[in-house]
């Protein structure tokens, strides 16, 4: 189990910050990835693994219209 | 006709002459009056109270309007006012946004005070031209325009028989009749409203600017709460503003190089990051509207659900590549890179009285795509951009008629409205022909369109004396609080947000507070005491855009590079500062973030004030219909069953299993709306109201505004 932006979330094998973004469909353009408190770079997404106990937050700069 | 012959019949009423003077640190120090009834125009000088505690802009209109107005007057009374101001900052061409006029009348909705934020060149040329703000008061006898000449030194009432009443007719023959050549009509700004205004209580107002490059009149909209019915009610056409001569420094700043040095830095951010952030300058507002489908939030059959499968037929991107021109620089002021003020050029009418013309359509704005589209269940590109015309050429509020046109709907698929009532119109969901037709019989002031103009609250009442209907299910499904129809984002999973509705001065409108991905998504504002806090800061912070002529997109539809490593990422600090840094820039005063939000807050509990004073702003009055906060009927509920029963079992150790659905609505029915009610207790406080939502005593002495006709609102219920 993982926490994402201080909730539950199941953890998977080779769950990177890119697929975790995909599963939980976080599409928005604008934004900041941090895990265990740092920050992931947009383009290391890919390449960046999470661990079982991780603290993931995805925080969305949306603050509408 | 052409427009010389159209001039020949203008009567002139009054005519006032004025030194042009000169604008000091965003000040001109003075507002025009104009009182149609007396035929009298006046000069009233702004004064140093003003300044100070009202800053601007919003702030000026309430306090003229505060004083022209009793608790007892209402929309169409004479005593009630029109009043246009831009504000400190308004005006200056090196920062983006920075165009902005703000409307503020008593609106024919809601009974109460109404402000509406709008582009357009209308607030900074009224500036140059010596004005710090236009309070109309009065009605005239026949159809009139105001006429400022800003290089003059001239205002004039005029009858005008023979001009057009729709706006994108009318706006080119005044901008045609009153420049002096090609050249010139960059310096006209014209003010209308529209046929619709004559017959709904959803009528706008449209503010133009000549698009130099298209050589079109462009339209803005202040949209919100029936600012246009007010207008022609007091039988003005228009209003037009002529000023040659605009430049960088004409608010004479006290450090210029403040202003340059913030403006140059946000360009460049917008250079660097607008392409791969929002894509304002690409297709502006529309931008979100495959994200709220994404993330369950764009409003689909009157807010029942916030997704569906057909929303990509209304994508942004179906915009960008059909329809919308690109390559323009679509500022609504001068040096706003940004640019998000898109336009459908040669688009091709097919109905109603223009079918057949080739237009320009502005637009669409996210909020028309998701309410003229998404809302009322059509995923048609074209419908929306015809609808989007229509309702401005007419002056009809897109928000207000997309929110009605799917309330209608949706009493019209649940037997509650027929064929007989609506006069033939199947107005089930989908139904392009049907709502289009709608809209034209509002302009018309016919059929059922007409009875749709008077709003969702008053439709209710109608149809529940009328026709039997539950009241308590269309309490639930007509989405509107305190007269104004919802705005188009789906709130139900956003507590923060269904406060950011509820707890507005003016009604369910977005512009106060935005806080549903802080909230739902991010989940950043977990306990009632973060919500408070959110729905403390964030309506204050974007109260002072409408003081200061501003507008709100640059703030955060672009983010810096810093943000990443911020404390308070949501609030996006470095362009705060920015906002410090301009005001101190122009006005010469030194104020910090603290301050700022103190201007909002003396501003914002005085509308508060007001509404009490006219009958309202207390706790009934910030109630919500349900739909906005859970689901109402069993299709709803089953179609996110896994969600709301998981729900059930997280939030309230309830076990769903084999329960009917009737009854697991009911259970988090419950649970939701005492939550509502947590939250409105601890917002209260946060803003130092009472429980009952009435601003304390020392809340109004701490901000200064304990004024003795405000105390005098407040102490019956302290």
């Amino acid at each position: 189990m993982i926490q994402v932006n201080g909730k539950d979330f199941e953890w998977e094998e080779d769950l990177t910050v890119q697929k975790l973004l995909e599963k939980k469909r976080y599409t928005y353009p604008k934004i900041i990835v941090k895990v265990n408190d740092h920050l992931i770079p947009k383009e290391e997404y890919e390449l960046t693994p999470i661990h079982d106990g991780d603290d993931v937050k995805v925080i969305h700069l949306l603050a509408g219209g | 006709m052409n427009v010389k012959e159209m001039l020949k019949e203008h009567k002139l009423l009054a005519e006032f002459r004025y030194e042009l003077g000169q604008i000091e640190r965003g000040y001109t120090n003075r507002s025009l009056y104009v009182n149609l009834s007396e035929h009298r125009i006046e000069s009233k000088p702004v004064t140093e109270m003003m300044k100070e505690k009202f800053i601007g802009g919003k702030g000026f209109g309430l306090w003229y309007l505060w004083n022209a107005v009793t608790s007892e007057t209402k929309w169409n009374d004479p005593e009630n006012e029109i009043i246009i101001s831009s504000g400190p900052l308004g005006g200056i061409t090196q920062y983006p946004g920075a165009g902005k006029s703000l409307v503020v009348t008593l609106s024919p909705l809601t009974g109460l005070v109404i402000d509406s934020n709008v582009g357009g060149y209308f607030g900074p040329l009224l500036k140059f031209s010596g004005w710090d703000a236009l309070e109309i008061q009065g009605k005239a006898d026949k159809d009139v325009i105001i006429f400022i000449d800003g290089n003059e030194g001239t205002v004039r009432i005029e009858e005008t028989p023979l001009e057009a009443t729709d706006s994108h007719i009318l706006g080119e023959q005044l901008t045609e009749m009153y420049a002096e050549s090609e050249e010139d009509k960059r310096n006209i700004s014209v003010v209308t409203a529209g046929s619709a205004g004559d017959h709904t209580l959803i009528g706008l107002l449209n503010f133009t600017f000549y698009d130099v490059r298209r050589k079109a009149v462009r339209l803005k909209q202040a949209g919100r709460g029936g600012i246009g019915t007010v207008f022609r009610d007091k039988k003005i056409k228009a209003l037009v503003v002529r000023f040659r001569g605009v430049k960088g420094d004409l608010n004479h700043p006290a450090d210029i190089s403040k202003i340059n040095k913030a403006g140059i830095k946000l360009h460049k951010e917008i250079n660097k990051f607008d392409a791969v952030q929002n894509r304002m300058r690409q297709i502006g507002t529309a931008n979100i509207i495959e994200v709220m489908n994404e993330y369950d939030l764009l409003p689909v059959h009157n807010y029942k659900f916030g997704s569906h499968p057909d929303a990509d037929k209304i994508a942004s991107n179906v915009f960008v590549e059909k329809y919308i021109t690109q390559g323009l620089p679509d500022g609504c002021w001068y040096g706003c890179s940004l640019s998000c003020a898109k336009a459908a050029d040669k688009f091709e009418i097919k109905t109603g009285p223009y079918k057949g013309q080739l237009v320009t359509v502005d637009g669409p704005e996210y909020e028309n795509a998701a309410g003229l589209g998404a809302n009322c269940g059509i995923f048609d590109p074209e419908y929306i951009l015809e609808s989007n015309f229509y309702c401005d050429t007419y002056g009809i509020d897109t928000i207000s008629f997309g929110t009605i046109t799917a309330f209608v709907m949706e009493c019209y698929e649940s037997g509650i409205i027929n064929k007989e009532i609506t006069g033939g119109l199947a107005l089930y969901f989908g139904n392009a022909d049907a709502a289009m037709e709608l809209l034209h019989q509002m302009a018309r002031g016919e059929g059922f369109g007409k009875i749709a103009g008077q709003g969702i609250r008053r439709m209710k009442k109608l149809f529940i004396e009328q026709y039997g209907a539950d009241p308590d299910f269309l309490q639930d499904i007509g989405m509107e609080q305190k007269g104004l129809e919802y705005s188009e984002y789906l709130p139900k999973e956003s507590l923060a947000q269904q406060g950011g509705y509820g707890l507005t001065n003016k009604g369910p409108q977005h512009d106060e507070a935005w806080l549903i991905f802080m909230d739902m998504v991010n989940n950043q504002i977990p306990t009632f005491e973060d919500k408070a806090e959110a729905l403390h800061y964030f309506p204050m912070f974007r109260t002072w855009f409408g003081l200061n002529g501003l507008c709100k997109l640059p703030w955060n539809d672009i983010i810096p590079e810093s943000n990443a490593t911020a404390d308070e990422p949501a609030k996006i600090p470095e362009h705060v500062q920015n906002y410090v840094d301009i005001f101190n820039g122009v006005t010469g005063k030194n104020i910090d973030k603290e301050e700022l939000i103190l201007q909002s807050e003396r501003v914002y509990n005085f509308q508060r004030v007001f509404n009490i004073r006219m009958g309202h702003g207390k706790r009934e009055d910030d109630k919500i219909p349900y739909r906005s906060a859970g689901p109402v009927t069993v299709e709803e509920y089953e179609s996110r069953q896994e969600r709301y029963d998981r729900q059930l079992i997280e939030l309230l150790n309830y076990n769903p299993e084999g329960k009917a659905t009737e009854e697991k609505i009911k259970v988090l029915r419950k649970y939701r709306e005492e939550q509502y009610e947590k939250l409105v207790d601890a917002v209260y406080k946060r803003r130092g109201w009472t429980n009952n939502g009435i601003p304390k005593l020392e809340t109004l002495q701490k901000l200064g505004i304990d004024f003795p006709e405000v105390v005098e609102v407040v102490k019956p219920y302290l």
